[in-house]
């Protein structure tokens, strides 16, 4: 910082130096690389477990300090946030400081027309053309260059001609892309996680829901809309691996259907901003089944109808049995007993206890040791659908932000603001050609480029030459 | 075993063949073994080809019918194939044999790992999740990105036993590109690659955007590939806005390159879901 500004009022010294700290890229890179270190937290702690998992694993206290840090949802925590804004903040403050300069490059007020500048180019190609006099090659080439080059420029002295070309002023706008975009996406992304949504539905075949559960919470949602699942189905590849997963849905408004849609994995539907997709199923059971009580000792069967959630009256009054619960996969000590119930039984005399009745395991129950055995029998089942619900409002910004980051990176690193003279001069009866570039950016391209105008140059001046 | 399979067995094996011949050509100053190192390199790179094409061919036999890029073998197979396809660009491009030391040993180790018999390498049909053409685009892009990351890496590694040699004017070293040539080409690996990883993780994003409803979900494969990302942007920055050049940059390319490995083979040891399996 030079003397006078040190010696101005301090605020605006401090103002100044605010603005530069923001400015910096310094800051950019501590931003990147802390976003980089605090992100790698997320993927070696797992996020959004239970806390029970979290208490077993880091101990109470320590649970609690990590916590009171968000660490278990550090993606959502203030602090992440704090960084994604300062990074906002610097880039907004670095691109309104520099893009003044660069619109003076962009729209100079006026070109700086020096062959001086292109004499000192280190790649320089200079060729000789016999019996062509300077002004027909001038031609050649002013024609070649007004279809290519902008800003164009003849200047003359005595016998002697330079084109001045220069093209691609814009691609100095790139980067502004680049960082615009990485604003677009935090913006999108913080968007979505304040504004948007992201639960769970299981939609049983044949009926519909309106209500969701949201993800990592315990809340749950009503849509707009009710959801019917009029049909699923899966589909296995010979191997027993899945192949498709499909869900014929309906919207329904008011009662009445208002869109139908066949939803795939890859296929979501979008209704309303709300978007919808097959994300998982299994099956359930329906509500009415049999129960089956055998007298351990007569092995005299009683079978009675049931309905999930009603209570069963046993056989000699011994007491009631409620089915509670219905698991497509159970697990039992860790095997996988496939569909079974959950039950309450609650007898006459003595504690009501839990009983698991497998459907496919009808000797099951006779484990427990009572007087009658349960088990179910003429169970149907149906399959549900579980659909993945969410909203975000942020996502256009973000596919926005998505196309801007690859065109501004592609012409960030591989397009550049280049200036090329052709210099056109009287020599030994016939004329001398040199061409040479300059670019701001000191790309390696430009001498690729460079070579290519002239040889290009070289072709038409030659066909002109041979005629 | 499909006949790709057996293709692709002996292509690791010319790899190897072309690491052996550059390395030769490379210490010794031969002009023959250098001839077969780039004939090898071309063999092998034209056997891949034949090997990926082959297998996509035998998969649509099979009735599945699906672009290669699904499993881990197969994604071994393409980075391999464009590792070499890179390289072998770059050498025509600047006529120099001497990054192939280096280079070759990538496309050999990567199809020597993907020939493990832990690899699963059969021909599985897709489950409904993989069934997109935002996949495929997704994996493409990301490993020719991986791949010039991979080729910035190996010469960076050249750069720094460059800078670390005393002598440089005699001996293999000597014969290394001048360190200049060496710190642009890593510079336009990087660009190249930073580019291709850009839009390899847009459109992964886009891709689980229409499987999960959620374009971004930071489970570890996602976040290490931000890291991957937010590495080289930072390697870009201290280049184009602090100047850094040559050592610097050289270490941050290394860096670099590590975060690649460690989102394409490390993220499968952490807790999450997104792993090739
Ligand atoms: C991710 C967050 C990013 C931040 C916070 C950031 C920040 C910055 C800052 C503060 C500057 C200095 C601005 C100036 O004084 O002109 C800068 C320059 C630059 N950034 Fe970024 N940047 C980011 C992403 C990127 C990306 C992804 C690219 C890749 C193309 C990029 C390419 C550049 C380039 C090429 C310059 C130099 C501009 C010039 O030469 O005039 N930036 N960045």
């Amino acid at each position: 910082m030079d003397n006078q500004k040190q010696t101005s009022s301090l605020p605006v010294s401090f103002i100044d130096r605010l603005w530069d700290f923001f400015a910096s890229v310094r800051l950019s890179v501590v931003l990147l690389l802390s976003l980089a270190a605090t992100s790698i937290i997320g993927t070696v702690i797992p996020q959004n477990a239970a806390e029970s998992t979290y208490v077993r694993k880091f101990g109470p206290d320590l649970y609690s300090v990590l916590d009171s840090l968000s660490v278990f949802n550090m993606y959502q925590s203030w602090w992440f946030r704090l960084l994604l804004c300062l990074l906002i903040v610097n880039l907004v403050v670095c691109s309104v400081r520099r893009l003044r300069a660069t619109w003076k490059v962009i729209f100079p007020k006026k070109t700086n027309y020096n062959p001086d500048r292109f004499r000192k180019a280190a790649d320089r190609i200079n060729w000789e053309i016999k019996d062509t006099p300077p002004e027909s090659v001038k031609k050649i080439c002013e024609n070649y260059m007004n279809r290519r080059y902008r800003h164009l420029k003849t200047m003359q002295e005595d016998s002697a001609y330079w084109i001045f070309g220069e093209r691609g002023r814009w691609t100095r706008l790139g980067v502004y892309g680049v960082h615009l975009s990485v604003i677009l996406l935090v913006l999108g992304g913080l968007i979505g996680s304040l504004l948007g949504f992201e639960g769970m539905m299981n939609v049983p075949e044949g009926q519909a829901r309106q209500t969701f559960s949201l993800r990592h919470s315990d809340k749950s949602m009503k849509l707009e809309f009710a959801i019917r699942c009029d049909e699923f189905t899966v589909s296995h590849y010979p191997s027993g691996r899945p192949k498709e997963y499909r869900s014929d849905i309906a919207i329904i408004e008011n009662d009445q259907v208002v869109k139908e849609h066949r939803l795939r994995v890859n296929e979501p539907l979008r209704y309303q901003g709300i978007n919808i997709f097959q994300s998982s199923y299994g099956q359930t059971a329906a509500s009415s089944f049999t129960v089956v009580f055998t007298e351990t000792e007569s092995g005299m069967r009683f079978e009675k109808n049931a309905v999930m959630g009603e209570p069963v009256s046993m056989p000699a009054g011994r007491g009631k049995l409620v089915v509670e619960d219905f698991s497509s996969n159970f697990a039992f000590r860790g095997h996988n007993v496939g569909p079974a119930f959950l039950a309450r039984l609650e007898p006459t005399s003595g504690e009501s206890r839990p009983v698991l009745l497998p459907a496919n395991y009808p000797n099951f129950d006779r484990m427990r040791g009572g007087d009658f055995a349960i088990s179910v029998e003429n169970v149907e089942y149906s399959y549900y659908t579980g659909l993945q619900i969410t909203r975000d409002p942020g996502v256009p910004l973000v596919y926005v932000g998505f196309a801007l980051m690859i065109l501004g990176c592609y012409v960030t690193f591989f397009m550049f603001q280049k200036k090329i003279c052709i210099e056109i001069r009287a020599q030994n009866n016939g004329t001398g050609i040199s061409v040479s570039g300059i670019s701001g950016q000191k790309r390696p391209g430009l001498k690729a480029d460079v070579r290519r105008l002239a040889q290009k140059l070289q072709k038409l001046t030659k066909q002109r030459t041979d005629l | 075993m499909p006949k790709s399979e057996t293709i692709l067995t002996i292509v690791t094996f010319i790899y190897g063949l072309a690491v052996i011949f550059y390395m030769i050509s490379w210490i010794f100053k031969k002009e023959l073994p250098g001839k077969l190192a780039t004939g090898s390199m071309i063999a092998g790179a034209a056997g891949n080809t034949a090997g990926f094409l082959l297998r996509w061919v035998e998969s649509h036999q099979m009735g599945y019918g699906y672009v290669p890029l699904s499993n881990l073998y197969e994604s071994l197979v393409f980075f391999a194939l464009s590792v070499s396809l890179i390289y072998l660009f770059v050498e025509f491009r600047y006529k120099m044999r001497s990054i192939g030391a280096f280079a070759s040993i990538v496309p050999f180790l990567v199809m020597a790992y993907a020939s493990l018999p832990s690899v699963e390498s059969s021909i599985q049909p897709l489950i409904p999740a993989l069934q997109s053409n935002w996949l495929i685009a997704h994996v493409i892009t990301c490993f020719l990105g991986y791949a010039a990351f991979a080729i910035a890496c190996g010469i960076s590694i050249m750069y720094l036993i460059h800078s670390a040699s005393g002598d440089t004017e005699k001996g293999p070293v000597s014969r290394f590109p001048n360190p200049e040539t060496m710190d642009e080409l890593t510079h336009q690996m990087i660009t190249f690659g930073f580019l291709l990883l850009s839009i390899g993780i847009i459109t992964g994003a886009i891709w689980a955007d229409q499987a999960w409803g959620r374009y971004w979900g930071w489970d570890p494969k996602e976040t290490w590939s931000l890291v991957t990302w937010l590495v080289y942007a930072t390697l870009l920055h201290a280049r184009l806005m602090r100047g850094w050049t040559g050592k610097r940059i050289a270490v941050l390319s290394c860096i670099g390159f590590a975060a690649v490995l460690f989102t394409y083979f490390g993220v499968n040891y952490l807790p999450g879901l997104h792993s090739y399996q």
